[in-house]
C-alpha cells in the first residue's frame, strides 16, 4: 500500500509550536481567522503585521518559507476567482495598463486575497506543526461535535485503502487495454467512480459491523486526552491575541 | 485468562445455539433450524460452502442479527436487547478483512476500543492492551497506523483486538483467507497457544484438522455433520455432498485406518 507521502501536510519536529497541545492551536488558529476577517480592507498596515505574526511563527515552528509556499496551492481557486473581480465588478472604473478596471472589484479582490491567503497560511502552519491525529483529538477536546470528529477520524483511515482500491481499478481497467483519451471515455471513468463509491459504502458498513462487535455505542472512548496546561494556552493564545491588540489599537486611533 | 464467568465453569458451554431460524427482511430464508453446543475450551470448525449460511449464523452469536426462532445463549447468558453489552464482550468477532476490523488512527488505540466501550480506564486499560499485542506478537507495533502493517500483522492485530476485550468464545470468519504460508502457520501457532474456546468458519480444510479437533459442517441452513474434524474429512461423499473439497494431493494424515504414525500436521491436541 503506498503511504509513503501520507502525512504530506505535516512536517514533525520539536519546537515550541510542535509541542502545543493542539487544541490550543486551533483554538488560536480560529481567533486568528476571525480577527483577520474583522480587520477594514483599508488598513494595508494591519495585514502586513499579521503577516509578520504568522512568519514569527513559521520562525519559531523552523517550518522553511518553501514548505509552506508549496502547500498554499489550496488557494489557487480563490485567487482565479479574486483575479477575476476587477474584470466583472461594476461602477466606477480606473484604466490600468490599458485594461479598464473596476475599483469597487478591485476593493474586493484585495479583501478576498488577503484574508484568504493569512488564513490558509494559518491553517497550514498548523497542519504543519501537528499530526492529523492530533488535529482531531483538539477537535474532540474542543467538544466539536463527536459525529464530525469521527467522520473525520475515518477519512483519516480509510483514504490509504480507497486510494489503494482506486490504483487497483485502474490497473484493471488499463490491463484490459483501456487508455482514458478524450470525453467519450468520461463514462468508463464514471462508472469506475460509481463502483468505487459503492465498494467504500459497503466497507462503510461491514466496519460499523466490527465496531458495533466491540460494544460501541455511538461515541468514541477518549482514550489519549491531551491536557493544556494555562501557559500553554497563553503561548498559543499570543497569535491571536497580538492581532486583536493590533487591530483595536488601531481602530482607537482611527 | 479464564473469563471468570461465575460458578459451574464445568457444566456452562461456552456457547449454545438452539433451534436457530432466521430470514432476512426480503423474505430469504437463511438458517432453518440451527442446534449446536460448544464446551468450554474446545476448538471447533464450522465448514460450509459459500452461502450456507456461516455468516449469517456468526451474525447471531453477538447479536448484530437477532433470531427469528431459537435461542443463542453465550456461557449461561441467552442474547438479548438487554444483554448486548456483555455479550459482546464474551463473545469476539474476527472479521475475514482485517482492515475493516483495524479502524482507529494506531494499533494501540485500536486494541484498545473493544474494552475502553466496556469501561475499562486507566492502568488497567494499558495492561489489556499489552497482554492482546504480546499474546500475538504484535507489541513493537503498538505506536503504528494500522494500514502500514502487512496483511498477516493485520490480521494478527485483528485477533488482538478482540482478545483484548477477554472473551469467553473467540469466533474467525474465515482466518486463513488471503495470508501467505508462513502467516497462516504463525497464525495458527497463536490460536492454539490460547486458551478460550474458538470457533472458526473456514473451507480451508486442512486448516480446519490442524487446528480443531471438531467440525461442524453448515449447509443449507442446518447443522448436517458433526463430529470428530478427521472423521468427517475422511468422508468424501459427505464432503462432496455439500460443495466441500480438500485441496489437491491432501490426504488426511494417518487417515483411513491407516495408523496414525503420519499425523504430523494435525497437532496433537
Amino acid at each position: 500500500m503506498g503511504a509513503g507521502h501520507h502525512h504530506r501536510l505535516h512536517l514533525s519536529g520539536d519546537s515550541l509550536v510542535h509541542r502545543l497541545p493542539p487544541q490550543c492551536k486551533l483554538a488560536a488558529v480560529v481567533c486568528f481567522a476571525l480577527v483577520v476577517v474583522a480587520t477594514p480592507r483599508e488598513w494595508f498596515g494591519l495585514f502586513a503585521g499579521y503577516g509578520a505574526l504568522l512568519a514569527a511563527v513559521a520562525v519559531i515552528a523552523r517550518i522553511p518559507p518553501g514548505f509552506l509556499l508549496r502547500r498554499m496551492a489550496v488557494e489557487v481557486p480563490f485567487v482565479v476567482f479574486a483575479v477575476a473581480l476587477p474584470f466583472v465588478g461594476s461602477g466606477e472604473r480606473t484604466p490600468f495598463l490599458g485594461l479598464s478596471l473596476s475599483v469597487a472589484g478591485l476593493w474586493a479582490a484585495w479583501n478576498i486575497l488577503v484574508k484568504a491567503t493569512l488564513g490558509v497560511l494559518a491553517s497550514v502552519l498548523l497542519a504543519a506543526t501537528t499530526e492529523p491525529r492530533m488535529i482531531l483529538l483538539g477537535a474532540q477536546r474542543l467538544r466539536l461535535p463527536s459525529l464530525l470528529v469521527q467522520i473525520a477520524m475515518f477519512m483519516l483511515r480509510y483514504l490509504d485503502v480507497i486510494l489503494a482500491e482506486m490504483r487497483r481499478m485502474r490497473v484493471a481497467r488499463e490491463s484490459r487495454g483501456f487508455a482514458a483519451r478524450d470525453v467519450r471515455h468520461i463514462p468508463v471513468i464514471a462508472r469506475s467512480a460509481g463502483a468505487l463509491f459503492i465498494r467504500s459504502y459497503e466497507r462503510g458498513e461491514r466496519v460499523h459491523l466490527a465496531m458495533l462487535s466491540r460494544g460501541y455505542t455511538g461515541s468514541m472512548p477518549v482514550l489519549a486526552d491531551p491536557s493544556a496546561s494555562s501557559r500553554q494556552w497563553l503561548a498559543a493564545g499570543m497569535l491571536p491575541g497580538v492581532a486583536l491588540v493590533a487591530l483595536l489599537g488601531v481602530w482607537g486611533l482611527a | 485468562m479464564s473469563a471468570g464467568t461465575g460458578a459451574g465453569t464445568g457444566t456452562v458451554p461456552s456457547l449454545e445455539v438452539s433451534r436457530l431460524a432466521y430470514a432476512y427482511p426480503d423474505g430469504t430464508q437463511a438458517l432453518f433450524g440451527v442446534d449446536l453446543r460448544l464446551e468450554r475450551g474446545e476448538r471447533v470448525a464450522l465448514l460450509g460452502p459459500n452461502g450456507a449460511g456461516k455468516t449469517t449464523l456468526v451474525m447471531h452469536l453477538n447479536g448484530i442479527l437477532t433470531a427469528g426462532h431459537g435461542t443463542v445463549t453465550v456461557a449461561g447468558l441467552p442474547v438479548g436487547r438487554d444483554s448486548l453489552m456483555e455479550i459482546r464482550r464474551r463473545v469476539g468477532l474476527v472479521f475475514q478483512d482485517p482492515d475493516d476490523q483495524l479502524f482507529m488512527p494506531t494499533v494501540r488505540e485500536d486494541v484498545a476500543f473493544g474494552p475502553a466501550n466496556m469501561g475499562v480506564r486507566g492502568a488497567e486499560l494499558e495492561r489489556r492492551v499489552v497482554t492482546a499485542l504480546e499474546r500475538v506478537g504484535m507489541l513493537q507495533t503498538a505506536d503504528r497506523p494500522p494500514h502500514h502493517l502487512s496483511f498477516g500483522q493485520r490480521r494478527r492485530v485483528a485477533v488482538a483486538t478482540v482478545l483484548a476485550m477477554e472473551p469467553e468464545i473467540l469466533v474467525l470468519d474465515e482466518p486463513s483467507s488471503n495470508l501467505d504460508p508462513a502467516s497462516r502457520r504463525e497464525l495458527a501457532e497463536i490460536l492454539r497457544g490460547l486458551d478460550v474456546t474458538v470457533l472458526m468458519v473456514t473451507h480451508d480444510l486442512p486448516y480446519a484438522l490442524e487446528l480443531c479437533e471438531r467440525s461442524l459442517i453448515l449447509s443449507g441452513g442446518v447443522i448436517v455433520a458433526d463430529g470428530p474434524t478427521r472423521e468427517i474429512l475422511a468422508d468424501p461423499e459427505l464432503l462432496a455432498a455439500h460443495r466441500l473439497e480438500l485441496p489437491y494431493g491432501f490426504a488426511i494424515p494417518g487417515g483411513a485406518g491407516a495408523g496414525r504414525a503420519g499425523a504430523g500436521g494435525a497437532g496433537d491436541m
